[in-house]
């Protein structure tokens, strides 16, 4: 039963960075022949994303970070971790992680690590900074998760997908003794491993000349490079799954989760959400959507929600969350916390020409 | 929520916005309608998940031709 329970670590403070420019989802956005794009924002409730064509995951995550320590009045040599969670990584390797602690400026003896899941990354990548820091040891960390910009150089008739917007979050969490316990609940089912999956450029598909050839998927047209998704396994997995996380949670640790002050799910669609909230009977307001404006943002979908759609109503009193990531794996999580005295920055807009100069080969 | 074959022609049709109700009967094969896409089909599958508690996979779609094969996989499942 991947049931965990941290105690002594606090979650300090989120940031988001996003592209600064905005993408609408209307006109000929779509790439499906089988609808419009007015359909199209009518049930994913996409309405406009930010997208860059030259910003990677963690130039969003840098800014984002930078702006979050000064927020938090944080000293850089006081920072003993950071775990960067994304599948668009600067590199095949190194580690992006190991590229933002000395684009950050942090310590020489800092712990980082990279991980590659995506919408459940950041329920993930919570519990893998508090099981550092709840051991001691490691005095404060960074957690950044998001997506932005494909590894993969696609011709000039790519077209995005118009559900996923890009940013780069950053969550700051320290050791506390006075802290209320993080509680989680994990689960993963790789049975589902291609609903949700860029087939070539791996070890197991090598990116080849192959990849560039154009298949038609359910009516898309796509690259052996370019994320497919089995829509309808998706939306079952998600309507199913998710409430079942959050009351299993509930169940295994003894609370209503009715109590809780708001809950935030994964951005996936507007329909999937609506379901999901109406089977767990929660009040919408305690529900925050950051999807209609900025779309899918994989695992930076959560933190984001909170930086746009929560600052100012949660910094001043101790606030309760459940947040439920799910999606490509298939994977997903659940975790219940408290804040008190959260820092919550500004969002942080990145201009196209903000991007990394020196990491560069 | 009882399974009555009509009843489910109904809801199966409200998930539509232009296509005339009168053409979805038992006997259609839904996926030939001009209207149906990709997003529509997530619209069936949150009806039939709200109104029969039954979640289906897109196999179980991919694999109904008609609205009583459909039908008769949410009543299986049932």
């Amino acid at each position: 039963m991947a049931f965990l329970d941290f105690k002594n670590v606090r979650i300090a403070g989120f940031s988001a960075g996003v592209p600064k420019r905005v993408v609408s989802n209307e006109g000929d956005v779509v790439r499906s022949s089988n609808y419009d794009a007015a359909q199209f924002v009518e049930l994913t409730g996409v309405r406009e994303r930010r997208y860059s064509e030259t910003l990677t995951t963690s130039d969003l995550c840098y800014y984002a970070a930078e702006r979050l320590v000064s927020d938090l009045h944080w000293d850089k040599q006081e920072i003993d971790a950071l775990i960067f969670v994304s599948q668009s990584a600067d590199y095949v390797l190194p580690a992006t992680s190991c590229i933002l602690q000395d684009r950050l400026g942090l310590s020489k003896e800092c712990y980082c690590d990279d991980s590659a899941l995506g919408c459940s990354g950041w329920v993930y990548g919570l519990s893998h900074v508090a099981s550092l820091v709840s051991a001691g040891t490691i005095r404060k960390a960074l957690l950044c998760c998001g997506d932005a910009k494909l590894r993969f150089a696609l011709d000039s008739n790519y077209k995005a997908d118009p559900l996923f917007g890009h940013a780069g979050t950053v969550t700051a969490m320290e050791y506390s003794e006075d802290a209320e316990r993080i509680m989680c609940h994990y689960g993963t089912d790789g049975s589902g491993f291609d609903a949700v999956i860029i087939p070539d450029g791996g070890a197991r598909c090598p990116a080849s000349s192959e990849s560039w050839k154009i298949e038609n998927i359910d009516g898309v047209p796509l690259q052996r490079l370019q994320t497919r998704m089995n829509g309808m396994d998706v939306f079952s997995f998600g309507i199913s799954t998710a409430p079942k996380s959050v009351k299993k949670l509930a169940e295994h640790f003894n609370f209503d989760y009715l109590d809780y002050d708001y809950f935030l799910f994964h951005q996936a669609n507007m329909k999937m959400n609506a379901v999901i909230e109406k089977k767990l009977k929660l009040d919408h307001e305690k529900v925050p959507y950051s999807m209609p404006r900025f779309g899918n943002t994989s695992s930076a979908s959560i933190p984001l929600t909170i930086v746009t759609e929560l600052k100012g109503k949660v910094e001043n009193a101790p606030t309760k969350f459940i947040a439920c990531g799910f999606g490509v794996g298939l994977s997903w999580g659940t975790v219940a916390f408290k804040t008190d005295k959260l820092v919550v920055s500004e969002l942080v807009e990145v201009s196209d020409d903000e991007v990394d100069k020196i990491h560069v080969v | 929520m009882k399974m009555d074959i009509q009843n489910f022609i109904g809801k199966f049709a409200e998930q539509f916005e232009t296509t005339n109700a009168s053409e979805i009967k038992a006997t259609t094969e839904f996926k030939k309608l001009g209207e149906w896409s990709s997003l529509i089909a997530l619209s069936v599958i949150a009806m039939i998940d709200e109104e029969y508690d039954v979640t289906l996979k897109g196999n179980d779609i991919r694999n109904a031709n008609t609205i009583e094969d459909l039908f008769n996989v949410v009543k299986s499942k049932k």
